[in-house]
C-alpha cells in the first residue's frame, strides 16, 4: 500500500547541493507538502520520488518496496504536472485511459473506470474533447483524474494551484483535498505558497538551500518556528535582532530592552513577534511612534517605530468610538505585547555545502 | 466635471497620425506581397499569351504552350524522374533528419552545435559548388567501385536526400524544442516505457513538424536545378534541368505553362497538408 520513505536522499549537480539529505516518512492517507521559495530543491526532490532524476544519495521507499533505482514507469506514483502535461492529441476519456492501457487494463474495465474517474471530477459531460477546448480548471481535473484513475501508490502533486486564478485557487484546494481524505491517497506535493499549503497539508516540510529546516503540522510551524526563515516564510513575523539577557529580557541591538517568553531554547538569534500578538494604543508617554495606518476593511495595518527597529501590528479594526481609529502617522503609542508572545528563535543557516 | 466626459479627439476615433501611420503600413505590407508574387503572376500570365516572344500588350491569348508542354517527352520523363528522386530522397532523408534532430536537441552528445551546422550546410553552400563537388566525387568512386553513380536512380536520389536533411533538421528541431516534455514525463509517470512513450507521446506531437519537413523537402528535391545539373545524364534528367535544355534553343512561353503546371502542383500540395496541420503555426 501507499507509504513513502525519503532516506538521506540527496542530489549534487557538480559543486552545488540541490537536496541535501532529506529524511521524510509519509504515512497512508497522509498529505505532505514541501514548501519553500524557488530554488529550494523542493521540486528536485518530487522528481525524484517520481523517477525522473536520480538521487546522489539515500534510498526511496514506496510501499516498502525500494524504488531508488528504478525508472518512472515502474514506480507506481500519479503524478499532477505543473503544466498538467496532457497529452494534446487525445481526448479528454484517452488521456485519463493511458495509465489503464499501460497497465493492461481490458477495454470494458477501462471505460468503466474512465468514466468513474470523470465522474469524480465532475468531467463525465467533456470526455470526448481535446484538452486545448477545456478551461485550465477543467484541464487540471482531467490531469487528476489521469493520475488518480490507476490507484498509485503515491500520489504527487507539483504546485497543483499555480495555474489556476486566484478565485479558483481555493476552492479546487479544498476539492483535492477532500478526494485525497476520500480516497485515502498518500500525496507528497509541492508548493511555494503557504497559504496553499497550510490549507492542504496534514504535515509541512519547510525547505531552504535544499535542507529541511522543520516538519510539523501548520500550527507547528506558525507558533513555533525553527528558525527565522520558518518565522518569516510561514505567515508575517517581526525579526527584531539582538542578544537574550537573562531569562526573559532581549536586548536590542539599539540598547532597548524587550520582554520575552523564558522557555524558548535559543540563547542568541532574533526575536519572533506575529503581527497580531502587538497591541497598540495612543499614548502621549508612549517609547513608539505610528509611521502610518493601513485601513484594510475587517483588518488596520499599524507601521510602528520602536526603539530604532520597523514593526507591523495587525488588529482586526477597532470599533468607530475606539480611540484607536482617531491615530495618525507621527502619534507616540505604546506598543505592548504578552511576554509569550515574544519567542527568541535562531538564525537560519546559509546555504550547505 | 463628470466621469463620463471625453475628450473629443477620443470620441472622434485616433488622431490624423495614427491613422497616416496605418496607411503607410498597409501600403508596405501591400508592396512587399507585390513584390513576392509579382514574379508568380507574370510566369502564370505569359503562359497565355499567344506569342512567340513575349510582349506587351499580349496578341492574344491562348492554351497552345500547355499543349506544346504535353507533347514534349523530356518534360513528361523529367517530371516522373523528378517525382521518383523527390519521393524517394524525402522518405530517406526525413527519418534520418528527424533521427538526427532528435539527437541533436536530447541526446548528450559533444560537438552539438558544431554537427548541427553540419547538418544544415547544405542549404548554405551554393547548390551549384555541392552539385559539382558531387560530380567529381562521383566519377572517383565510379572508378574505384567500377560501377555507374552518376545518371543512376541512386546517384540522384542519395545527392537529394542532402537537400532533405537540412530541411528536415531545421523544422525537426524547432519541433522539439517547443515540445512540453512534462507530456512525456507524464507518460512515463503512468507506466509507459520509453519506446512507447516515444511512439505514442512524442512521436504524435512532433507530426506536424515532420509532415512539414516531409513536404519542404519534396517541393525543394523538386524543384532543385543547380544540384543536379551536373549528375544528370541522356535518359535520366530531371524536370528543371529539362525545361533548362529546352531554354537553350526555344524562348517561347512554353516553360512559362510548365512552370504555372507546378506552382498548382506545390499550392494542391501545401493546401492539402494544410488541411491535416496548420502550417503556419509550424514554419
Amino acid at each position: 500500500m501507499g507509504t513513502l520513505l525519503l532516506d538521506g536522499v540527496t542530489k549534487r549537480y557538480g559543486e552545488a547541493l540541490a537536496v541535501a539529505g532529506v529524511d521524510l516518512d509519509i504515512r497512508q492517507g497522509e498529505l505532505v507538502a514541501l514548501l519553500g521559495p524557488s530554488g529550494c530543491g523542493k521540486t528536485t526532490t518530487l522528481r525524484m520520488v517520481a523517477g525522473f532524476i536520480e538521487p546522489t544519495a539515500g534510498r526511496i521507499v514506496i510501499g516498502g518496496r525500494d524504488v531508488t533505482r528504478q525508472p518512472p514507469h515502474a514506480r507506481d506514483t500519479g503524478m499532477v504536472f505543473q503544466s498538467y502535461a496532457l497529452f494534446p492529441h487525445m481526448s479528454v476519456a484517452d488521456n485519463v485511459g493511458f495509465g489503464l492501457e499501460m497497465r493492461k487494463v481490458g477495454k470494458a474495465e477501462r471505460d468503466r473506470r474512465i468514466a468513474e474517474a470523470l465522474r469524480l471530477v465532475r468531467l463525465d459531460a467533456l470526455a470526448d474533447r481535446l484538452p486545448r477546448q477545456l478551461s485550465g480548471g477543467q484541464q487540471q481535473r482531467v490531469a487528476l483524474a489521469r493520475a488518480l484513475v490507476v490507484s498509485p501508490a503515491v500520489f504527487l502533486l507539483d504546485e497543483p494551484l499555480s495555474n489556476l486564478d486566484a478565485k479558483l485557487r481555493s476552492e479546487v484546494g479544498l476539492e483535492i483535498r477532500e478526494l485525497q481524505k476520500r480516497l485515502g491517497l498518500t500525496t507528497l506535493m509541492v508548493t511555494h505558497d503557504q497559504d496553499e499549503a497550510l490549507a492542504m497539508a496534514d504535515r509541512l516540510v519547510v525547505m531552504e538551500h535544499g535542507r529541511v529546516l522543520q516538519v510539523g503540522s501548520a500550527e507547528d510551524l506558525y507558533e513555533r518556528p525553527a528558525n527565522t526563515f520558518v518565522a518569516g516564510f510561514v505567515g508575517r513575523c517581526n525579526l527584531l535582532d539582538g542578544a537574550r539577557e537573562g531569562a526573559d529580557v532581549f536586548r536590542l541591538a539599539s540598547g532597548a530592552a524587550l520582554p520575552c517568553t523564558p522557555d524558548a531554547t535559543a540563547r542568541t538569534g532574533m526575536l519572533a513577534i506575529r503581527p497580531e500578538r502587538i497591541e497598540v494604543a495612543p499614548d502621549p508617554a508612549g517609547t513608539g511612534r505610528l509611521r502610518a495606518v493601513t485601513y484594510l476593511g475587517a483588518r488596520t495595518e499599524y507601521h510602528l517605530e520602536l526603539a530604532g527597529e520597523a514593526i507591523v501590528a495587525v488588529t482586526s479594526t477597532p470599533l468607530p468610538d475606539d480611540p484607536r481609529r482617531r491615530l495618525a502617522a507621527g502619534d507616540p503609542v505604546r506598543i505592548t505585547w504578552a511576554a509569550d508572545a515574544a519567542r527568541v528563535i535562531p538564525a537560519a543557516e546559509g546555504p550547505a555545502r | 466635471m463628470s466621469a463620463a466626459s471625453l475628450s473629443p479627439a477620443a470620441a472622434a476615433g485616433p488622431g490624423p497620425s495614427v491613422r497616416l501611420g496605418r496607411l503607410a503600413f498597409l501600403a508596405v505590407v501591400i508592396l512587399a506581397y507585390a513584390i513576392v508574387f509579382a514574379p508568380i503572376v507574370m510566369v502564370i500570365v505569359t503562359s497565355f499569351f499567344d506569342q512567340e516572344i513575349v510582349g506587351f500588350p499580349p496578341d492574344g491569348l491562348t492554351l497552345r504552350w500547355y499543349v506544346n508542354a504535353w507533347a514534349q517527352r523530356d518534360f513528361a520523363r523529367g517530371f516522373l524522374t523528378s517525382l521518383q528522386i523527390a519521393l524517394a530522397a524525402t522518405a530517406i532523408g526525413v527519418p534520418l533528419g528527424t533521427a538526427a534532430a532528435l539527437a541533436l536537441v536530447r541526446a548528450n552528445i559533444p560537438g552539438r552545435g558544431l554537427i548541427n551546422t553540419f547538418l544544415l550546410a547544405p542549404l548554405a553552400v551554393p547548390a551549384i559548388v555541392a552539385g559539382s563537388a558531387l560530380y567529381m566525387f562521383y566519377l572517383r568512386a565510379e572508378d574505384w567501385l567500377d560501377m555507374d553513380i552518376k545518371a543512376t536512380l541512386g546517384g540522384l536520389v542519395a545527392a537529394n536526400v542532402l537537400i532533405t536533411i537540412p530541411w528536415t533538421v531545421r523544422l525537426v528541431t524547432a519541433s522539439l524544442a517547443g515540445l512540453d516534455r512534462s507530456a512525456e514525463e507524464a507518460a512515463a509517470n503512468l507506466g509507459a516505457r520509453p519506446v512507447t512513450v516515444f511512439r505514442r507521446i512524442t512521436l504524435p506531437m512532433l507530426r506536424p513538424g515532420i509532415v512539414a519537413a516531409a513536404l519542404f523537402s519534396f517541393v525543394a528535391s523538386f524543384e532543385n536545378l543547380e544540384l543536379n545539373l551536373l549528375l544528370v545524364g541522356p535518359g535520366r534528367t530531371t524536370l528543371p534541368v529539362a525545361m533548362l535544355s529546352y531554354l537553350e534553343f526555344r524562348m517561347d512561353p512554353t516553360l512559362a505553362a510548365v512552370a504555372t503546371a507546378q506552382i498548382l502542383m506545390v499550392t494542391i500540395l501545401m493546401l492539402v497538408t494544410d488541411r491535416f496541420v496548420k502550417l503556419s503555426r509550424i514554419v
